[in-house]
């Protein structure tokens, strides 16, 4: 087992429940969930594989390829979309080359849609990293990209 | 340390902050106020006040929900009451300090207003602006006011005092006192939370579960992350109140992931309650040991459904299980578990501290007290409110929004998220309570109230919540899986302009089977946005369909753009911009839109110049223009 993995496992020993937790903390660690990743954690919770696979493909949250340096998110909540949320992601997709969930062949970005980020205020609303960018505009978008 | 001991801690320190010898500058920086700039606008404060060696305190606080003047900052002089700064830039508020700090010159043009005794020359009381005047503040008392790093701002302003009460008190009459301010479940559904309680203390067992929901997951809805960032210590204070009267010593936060901030605000208030014996064992002395741990959502919208949340905290996949039994007797890991939403728990420990007759002065006669509002969409406005229940929606619209954006004309109100329906503009003087807004075929939901106004389609609405809807159906229930996806392909259609006329009779029957097929309430509540267009807005529904017209001017497939040859001057400004180079034309010709490779996207309508206004979005109608490229005329 790779030694990070190891150091993850050893504070969630005895917790009851802990997969979720683990595979965040896993793909915190890895920047994704390898298949070898997924079959370790499901030695160390004494379920098998699938289980463990059925519960992460379950949540939005988990990936399963690596990813690119930088993730680009763009906000299509109800704010966002009733503000042009749309066109920021079409724009977005035009310039990257790459649809949600896809990652540029360079590895700098990946790309995803949310739900909402909770910024509605703020709408449109595009986060590179944990930079929230607000009141997007598609003109703003090649700028912005361009900074990373 | 006793309470008292504790509490002289804390108004020491707190006082320090009111009467200050010197300024003191508090800057909204919850994620909205960041996202705004509010982290660049303290390097600049920071800056300043090195470069003119001036000694100050800077802090960052929550958000008083004024999102629309984000980003905003408090300066408290001494011998001046405090007074709130908006709309700041990184060179506006290095001004700002130099102008006020050094020259004493407030700057009534860039103040929103005053808090707090006294009278500045030219600004209003911050809370006689007609945006905070409707509101009454329980939920958000502290947001925005107090650092919700420090415990001891927290308790200077009668924080765990309510605690204090409670642990005092038998547990029923905890919950006598719940059942006296009439508190409601805040996370939409509605129900008594003391006979919630009152259910779950009752169960006979030694293990017992509490939860607070964090999962806040309408899109467009954000009063409980504000509430979390703003004040972490409201909502916890609460939840001991509950465990206590329910007699469980453990307890969840379940939060969503894609709150960090507020993960990070709670991860530091629970090690400082643990400090001063708020939480942990033997409490303030009371022998009553509780527990609290948090737990990360993981992206899923179903897990803010109760019994899809307890199996997600149990590692598993978060899918709704039937009910009975329900949570109270077989929750969490199958024992006796109480959950509610965090605006239900921040209300708890107020209501322990003033009493429930306190509470109940304020809402209708079936919904007591104040209810918290992300007020967002098309309003002068938007931003995070709290007002009490039974006020009219046009009210919280008109006055405390301040009216549609550019004075457009009011279209429709969405409350409840993907749960509630689409309100026209002869319900604006509905209140706003459970039972009206049910009647309305809407729902309270948690908070989120979106405004919309002639731009916007109800279609493309419709289409917008179902296919939220439809992707976060766990899967579980046919009619859910099965029957959003077939209502999103025939609304797909009608945005298209394919339509048929039965096709909205087959949406209605559709809409009811889902509803009453479903198990859980995503499902059963997925097909209101639906059902309340239709009911209030048919006639646009048959316009698609018929006319192959998008009133709103939104459904793409509906709509068009055109040069106008008489206005285009040929600057060539749309051509540069055009992301599918769908338009000809060069320097002095006026410039044609290619119909079949345009994928209209409004670039050009956004961009050109406001003296030409030569592009025109239309629906149902055809422009005659030139095909080609032609000279502007007169040149």
């Amino acid at each position: 087992m790779p030694h990070e993995l190891a150091e993850i496992f050893k504070s969630y020993q005895a917790e009851k429940g802990a997969v979720i937790p683990l595979l965040q903390k896993v793909q915190e660690n890895l920047g994704y969930l390898s298949k070898e990743a997924i079959s370790e954690i499901a030695k160390f919770s004494g379920i098998s594989e699938s289980e463990v696979f059925g519960v992460a493909s379950f949540y939005a949250q988990f990936r399963f390829t690596p990813r690119g340096e930088h993730s680009l998110k763009v906000c299509l909540g109800t704010a966002c979309h009733v503000r042009g949320g749309s066109n920021i992601l079409e724009t977005v997709e035009r310039e990257l080359g790459v649809q949600p969930g896809g990652t540029t062949s360079d590895y700098k970005f990946s790309l995803e849609r949310v739900a909402c980020f909770g910024c509605c205020a703020l709408a449109p609303v595009m986060v590179v990293d944990k930079d929230v960018h607000g009141r997007m505009t598609t003109t703003k978008v090649k700028d912005i990209l361009g900074k990373y | 340390m006793t309470f008292e001991e504790i509490e002289k801690k804390a108004l020491l320190e707190w006082r320090v902050l009111e009467q200050v010898e010197k300024p003191c500058l508090l800057v909204g920086a919850a994620t909205c106020g960041r996202s705004a700039g509010a982290l660049a606008v303290i390097d600049a404060i920071n800056k300043t006040l090195k470069e003119f060696n001036i000694e100050a305190k800077v802090i960052q606080v929550g958000c008083i929900g004024l999102c629309y003047a984000e980003p905003m900052v408090d300066i408290i002089k001494p011998g001046r009451p405090r007074i709130s700064y908006g709309n700041l830039t990184p060179e506006i508020v290095s001004q700002l300090i130099e102008d006020y700090l050094i020259k004493d010159n407030t700057r009534p043009d860039l103040a929103l207003g005053y808090i707090g005794d006294g009278r500045v020359d030219g600004i209003p009381a911050l809370f006689d602006l007609p945006v905070l005047k409707p509101q009454v503040r329980i939920v958000l008392r502290n947001c925005g006011f107090i650092d919700p790093e420090n415990i001891n701002h927290y308790v200077a302003n009668d924080g765990y005092k309510g605690l204090v009460r409670a642990l005092k008190m038998e547990p029923e009459a905890i919950i006598q006192e719940i059942k006296k301010s009439g508190l409601r479940g805040r996370g939409g559904a509605g129900f008594p939370t003391w006979l919630k309680w009152d259910i779950c203390r009752r169960e006979l067992s030694p293990e017992k579960y509490i939860i607070c929901n964090a999962d806040e997951g309408d899109p467009g809805a954000f009063m409980n992350r504000s509430l979390l960032e703003g004040d972490p210590h409201s909502v916890l204070e609460g939840m001991v109140i509950g465990a206590y009267a329910i007699g469980a010593n453990q307890g969840y936060i379940y939060c969503r992931a894609e709150y960090p901030l507020a993960l990070e605000r709670l991860n530091i208030a629970l090690p400082q309650m643990e400090e001063y014996g708020f939480v942990g064992d033997n409490i303030l002395g009371s022998g009553f040991n509780f527990h609290i741990k948090i737990k990360e959502g993981a992206g899923a919208f179903v897990c803010g459904e109760e019994t899809a949340l307890m199996a997600s905290i149990e590692g598993k996949r978060g899918m709704p299980r039937a009910r009975p039994p329900f949570p109270a007797q077989s929750g969490l890991w199958g024992k006796p578990t109480n959950i509610n939403n965090v605006e239900t728990w921040a209300n708890v420990a107020v209501i322990l501290e003033k009493g429930g007759e306190w509470y109940a002065q304020y809402g209708t006669e079936t919904s007591k007290g104040s209810k918290t509002f992300a007020l967002v969409g098309k309003v002068e406005r938007t931003g995070l409110i709290e007002v009490p229940l039974g006020i009219k929606l046009g009210e919280v619209i008109y006055e405390v929004a301040g009216g549609i954006l550019k004075g457009k004309q009011f279209k429709a109100v969405q409350t409840g998220g993907p749960s509630g329906g689409c309100l026209p503009v002869n319900l604006l003087d509905l209140p706003v309570d459970y039972e009206s807004l049910t009647d309305a075929g809407s729902i309270m939901g948690s908070g989120g109230m979106i405004v919309m106004d002639e731009d916007t389609c109800v279609v493309d609405i419709a289409e917008y919540f179902l296919s939220f809807t439809q992707a976060e159906s766990c899967g579980k229930c046919v009619p859910c899986r099965v029957g959003t996806k077939q209502m999103l392909n025939i609304l797909e259609r009608i945005s298209k302009g394919e339509g048929k006329l039965e096709d909205i009779e087959q949406l209605e029957r559709l809409a009811n089977t889902v509803k009453s097929g479903s198990l859980c309430g995503l499902g059963q509540t997925a097909p209101n946005p639906v059902l309340t267009t239709i009911r209030y807005f048919r006639s646009e529904y048959e316009e698609h369909i018929n006319k192959k017209r998008c009133p709103a001017l939104v459904c793409r497939k509906l709509i068009s753009f055109y040069i106008l040859p008489d206005k285009c001057a040929g600057c060539m400004i749309c051509l540069r911009n055009c992301p599918v180079e769908a338009i000809r034309g060069g320097k002095r010709l006026i410039h044609v839109i290619d119909q079949d490779k345009c994928i209209e996207c409004g670039t050009c309508l956004d961009v050109c110049p406001k003296r030409f206004s030569a592009v025109v979005k239309v629906s149902g109608v055809k422009i005659e223009v030139p095909r080609e490229p032609i000279l502007v005329k007169g040149s």
